[in-house]
């Protein structure tokens, strides 16, 4: 099991000028034509802010301080988990010219298509520390932890990305299923309302959701200004690493079935 | 000769693809038909038992009708495809050119898919950035470089497609049925980098329909039938086996299909 994802890793090493290519290619051809380039990134994310914190200041009232900081914290890991494994079952399609002529270790186009997101997931969280300074919401040193955080979510974005476009190469229909699948997660996540909001006899759904693990350890630095508890940190390793070597090892033992599906 | 010498070792390879329209697409169907017991698959039997030794320095022209498995068979030796029996062995840089253009990125300027192509090869970022002088002269697109490539005509992608993949001598090139594109002067100069390769002492396989360049080129030919190797050896004497057979038309069939099996 281990060996598959370990040639695999060292591949990946092996690759990674195309790897880089790849990355830089998918932000080119994203942001390229558009005037504001890289600036855009940050736009989107800003307006998008924006909007959000009118909703919640003035449409849904909740009782605590700065929701729209701590609504936002979450939604931006959230977003880079949902869209990463969202393009990722469409990603080896759309490397299929490639895939068919030229020996690529099939991992690195989900990995690329990963790392892009976690560029927009940076850049991100310049506009999200200008609305906290907006709102007047304190930054704190817990935030040098954050980058904690982040690679677990791009350990686990990528295992759950493997293992998605893994299947959807085989069943093209599972990139709608996952698209209603990932809605509902969404909301079953505490990401727009707290954790302590769900009655007790439901905890349970929260508990077995490794997503809630990942976005309280990303958001106890920024809205609380600080570390996040052990039980929780513990919980999130747990669950990156368990979906990064399981979602790898499957998608490797199939990895040579690719070029015949694409 | 012992195997070390060998740069290619195909021992009994064999390819299967499955037919696509018997494909099951999407998961639905898939439960659907399980539910029913009817999971079948047909298959195409595209190399059967291929079994092939390349010496360091051999010229190798592959020949056959459409369909016989010519391209699979450089598919299996650039990894592209893995037989589902059998073994690929390969030394040293192998550098497919299955189709010119492919990896080529329609978004990015030539100067980009450049280095994305490089990177697929294998080569570091640096390097690529060294040759870039030397690949865009060969292919003679120096005016067009910094546009992207969308805007080129097709020989002008085959160009610069030929010139990335022979830029450096790789130690065996694969070339599929490429050196008919491009106009008279550029196919003019690809047989001159070729005979120049060919006086190095480089190995290649190319997969041709042109008897002529087999000849040209070649000093050994091998002729593919229906995904078995017919006949291996000197290149004047299989060249003139095979257009023998092909020439004898409607009754070619019949005798092809007796002798088949040698």
């Amino acid at each position: 099991m281990t060996s598959l994802v370990l040639h695999s890793a060292r591949e990946i090493v092996a690759y990674r000028t195309l790897l880089g290519n790849l990355v830089e290619r998918d932000l080119k051809v994203r942001y390229k034509r558009s005037v504001l380039g890289i600036l855009w990134t940050m736009l989107n994310p800003l307006l998008m802010m924006i909007v959000f914190s009118i909703v919640f200041s003035h449409v849904f009232r909740f009782t605590f301080e700065h929701f729209v900081v701590y609504f936002l914290a979450a939604y931006l890991l959230w977003n880079f988990v949902a869209q990463t494994t969202s393009w990722s079952t469409a990603c080896l399609l759309g490397y299929a010219p490639l895939i068919r002529k030229v020996y690529v270790p099939k991992a690195i186009f989900v990995l690329a298509t990963v790392l892009s997101g976690l560029v927009n997931l940076v850049v991100s969280l310049v506009p999200l520390a200008a609305i906290m300074i907006a709102v007047g919401h304190p930054l704190r040193p817990a935030l040098l932890f954050l980058p904690v955080p982040i690679l677990l979510a791009v350990m686990f974005a990528f295992g759950l990305s493997l293992l998605l476009a893994g299947i959807c190469i085989e069943f093209n229909d599972i990139v709608q299923i996952y698209a209603a699948v990932q809605m509902a997660w969404m909301y079953l996540t505490p990401v727009i309302y707290p954790a302590d909001a769900i009655p007790e006899r439901f905890r349970w759904m929260i508990r077995v959701n490794p997503m809630y693990y990942l976005v309280e350890m990303f958001r106890t630095p920024i809205y609380s200004g600080s570390l996040p508890s052990v039980p929780i940190s513990a919980a999130a390793v747990l669950s990156a690493v368990t979906m990064l070597v399981a979602g790898w090892w499957l998608f490797e033992r199939r990895a040579d079935r690719i070029a015949y599906l694409v | 000769m012992s195997v070390d010498d060998l740069v290619i070792d195909v021992r009994n390879a064999s390819v299967r693809y499955r037919v696509p329209h018997e494909r099951i697409p999407t998961f639905k169907e898939f439960a659907i038909r399980w539910l029913r017991g009817r999971i079948e698959w047909r298959e195409f039997q595209a190399l059967t038992d291929v079994t092939l030794g390349v010496r360091r320095g051999e010229r190798v022209g592959i020949i056959g009708r459409n369909g016989a498995g010519k391209t699979t068979l450089l598919k299996v030796i650039a990894r592209v495809l893995r037989p589902r029996t059998g073994a690929v062995r390969t030394h040293g840089r192998i550098v497919p050119l299955l189709e010119l253009g492919a990896g080529f990125d329609p978004e990015l300027s030539g100067r980009e898919n450049i280095l994305l192509n490089g990177s697929m090869l294998g080569h570091s970022r640096r390097y690529m950035q060294a040759r870039i002088p030397a690949i865009v002269a060969f292919a003679g697109l120096e005016e067009f470089i910094n546009a992207p490539l969308r805007t080129y005509s097709t020989g002008m992608v085959a160009r610069l497609g030929f010139a990335i993949a022979t830029d450096v001598e790789p130690d065996v090139l694969l070339l599929d049925e490429v050196l008919s594109v491009g106009d008279v002067v550029f196919q003019q100069k690809c047989m001159t980098r070729m005979a120049g390769f060919r006086a190095a002492g480089a190995t290649f396989l190319f997969v041709s329909h042109s008897m002529g360049t087999v000849l040209e080129l070649c000093e050994r030919a091998i002729w593919i039938e229906a995904g078995r190797i017919r006949q291996d050896g000197p290149a004047p004497a299989v060249v003139a086996a095979f257009e023998a057979a092909m020439g004898m038309g409607v009754a070619a069939g019949a005798s092809l299909a007796a002798s088949g099996g040698g």
